[in-house]
């Protein structure tokens, strides 16, 4: 069976990619999930799996990222949610089920779910909600 | 953990923290002599006798976040479980080789699970450009790609590029499925 995905692929992406590339760096939303050892044994990469693909069924354009162990082990798995000009917001405890719910309410409609949120980091340090 | 690859990922994630611009990923699958062995290969700051030992220890961390390191203990116990071994290679400035080996047939091998989400995973990391270089073989036959030759094509643009990332993902599925089919 012929491949269907090759390299050449990426030269077509990259035309599309670079129009609005700029815009997409300065202004994005970021989510990011834990990947320590700890986050790793909790699920984290199911977790990253379930926010890839309702990212992609949905067509939202977000910026997918990941961090080593912060410490808080036994909450993981860990999704902090970072969007320009808001405080950024760790849920824990996140796993695939839960995924669909935080894309929606937080994400479309700008709703903190404050019973999964552990806290929020502000440019003056963190707070307990 | 439930599957090789999430070892696997573990693995990669101590390259990143180690600082490697590079890291080598070998997966080798050798039906003939019933053996499965992964070695990670990374360009990172390395590790002196003493702390090479004493990261096999479940008990020592180099992180300040908390007091345990259970990485590399949980694959070598894994690897113990079925007449396998892991070794750990290291030098200061030389980078780190572990080599995980097992015997494939073992009824209490990890299945290697699902490594496209891994190398995803992996891949999506912002912890400083880290190319991956990676080859999984299946009695001889192989899937590979350099992650260097990737980004050529891509110049300015990430892998993390919403389009990228979805190729990636379609790729790396698409080139695993064909290695594992039969023929």
């Amino acid at each position: 069976m012929p491949k269907l995905k090759s390299l050449e692929d990426l030269q077509k992406i990259r035309e599309q990619a670079q129009r609005d590339l700029k815009v997409r760096t300065e202004t994005g939303t970021k989510i990011i999930v834990g990947m320590g050892t700890c986050g790793i044994a909790a699920g984290a990469r199911e977790t990253m799996h379930a926010i890839l693909a309702e990212l992609q069924n949905q067509s939202i354009d977000v910026n997918v990222t990941t961090v080593g162990c912060i410490g808080m082990c036994s909450k993981e798995p860990l999704v902090d949610i970072e969007q320009a000009g808001k405080p950024r917001i760790t849920y824990c405890n996140v796993h695939p089920h839960m995924v669909p719910r935080l894309i929606e309410e937080h994400l479309l409609k700008g709703q903190v779910i404050e019973e999964w949120a552990m806290g929020r980091v502000s440019k003056e340090g963190i707070g307990q909600d | 953990m439930r599957e090789l690859s999430l070892h696997i990922l573990d693995m990669l994630e101590n390259a990143l923290e180690a600082g490697a611009t590079r890291v080598d990923l070998n997966i080798f699958e050798d039906l003939g002599v019933d053996r499965l062995t992964i070695v990670v290969q990374d360009n990172g700051r390395g590790m002196d006798a003493e702390t090479a030992r004493r990261a096999l220890d479940p008990f020592f961390t180099t992180r300040t976040t908390r007091h345990v390191g259970l990485g590399l203990p949980l694959l070598t116990a894994a690897a113990r479980r079925c007449e396998g071994n892991l070794a750990l290679e290291s030098a200061p400035g030389q980078g780190t080789t572990v080599r995980a080996s097992f015997r494939h047939n073992h009824l209490d091998r990890a299945p290697l699970g699902n490594l496209t989400d891994t190398l995803l995973a992996f891949l999506l990391s912002e912890r400083g450009e880290i190319e991956l270089c990676y080859c999984h073989q299946v009695d001889g036959r192989a899937f590979e790609f350099d992650t260097a030759a990737i980004r050529a094509e891509l110049g300015e643009v990430p892998l993390s590029h919403p389009q990228v990332r979805e190729w990636l993902s379609e790729y790396i599925a698409e080139g695993e499925a064909e290695l594992c089919r039969a023929d």
